[in-house]
């Protein structure tokens, strides 16, 4: 056998170049990283509660001053920052498992790329902004 | 077994609901006009109803991932063991999301 690629698998030279191998993509990072932000979010999710039912019924001022202690802004940073690639890998692989239409994929992928980037931004500018008190 | 679907459906349920996280937050930064305006959505019954979805698709995610972490570590797999899982999730979830609202309204609901 001298054909080159031979030692490198049954994928064809484009499959490889197109980065569609399983060696070419990130799912084992994102299988990996899927299962580090669930069980952050394990450990996270009772103080989150705890949080949420002490903002229970408050006005704003309240609400505002509760959330921008360091300890409470810290916990809610590290829940959404987790929350976002949990989220963001989840969907990809409902999208990869149900869409099949390649554009249509594509454009599905990049909106949830999108989405679960803005509205992390979203909950950490407010976090930030309540913490910095202004 | 077709309960597995749940774990995706709350996933995806939880996906869109962080928009809900996003709008509390961002209007508690943005002042009382912004905030009332978001407390009058979640204070009326159609907001509790889907904030009570919300707390129970969270609860049996959350369940329900536990039982996939069970299965990753390769226990669990034997076919009562298998149908305890997803029944322990599917009551957990319903049981802690009830448990939840008892103690939010004995906290909350007198302010």
């Amino acid at each position: 056998m001298s054909d080159k690629s031979s030692s490198k698998g049954i994928l064809t030279p484009l499959k490889r170049v197109r980065g569609l191998g399983a060696s070419g993509s990130s799912a084992t990072a994102d299988f990996w990283w899927q299962r580090v932000t669930a069980v952050g979010m394990l450990v996270l999710i009772v103080p989150v509660i705890v949080i949420v039912m002490m903002l229970l019924g408050r006005n704003q001022a309240g609400a505002g001053q509760i959330l921008g202690t360091p300890i409470v802004a810290l916990l809610m940073l590290l829940f959404v920052v987790a929350s976002a690639f949990h989220m963001k890998i989840g969907m990809q692989v409902v999208i990869e498992d149900y869409v099949h239409d390649e554009k249509v994929k594509l454009v599905a992928i990049l909106a949830n790329n999108f989405f679960s980037i803005a509205v992390a931004l979203a909950a950490i500018y407010a976090i930030l902004k309540l913490s910095s008190g202004v | 077994m077709a309960m597995s679907i749940f774990h995706r459906a709350t996933g995806v349920a939880l996906y869109f609901g962080t928009i809900l996280l996003a709008w509390w937050l961002t209007a508690v930064a943005s002042g009382p006009g912004a905030y009332s305006i978001f407390s009058s959505f979640i204070g009326s019954w159609f907001g509790r109803l889907v904030l009570f979805a919300y707390t129970w698709a969270l609860m049996h995610h959350l369940l329900s991932g536990i039982r996939h972490f069970v299965w990753d570590l390769g226990y669990g797999f034997g076919p009562s063991e298998r149908e305890g899982l997803t029944w322990a999730a599917l009551i957990g979830g319903i049981v802690l999301t009830v448990l939840i609202w008892i103690i939010a309204y004995a906290f909350g609901g007198g302010r």
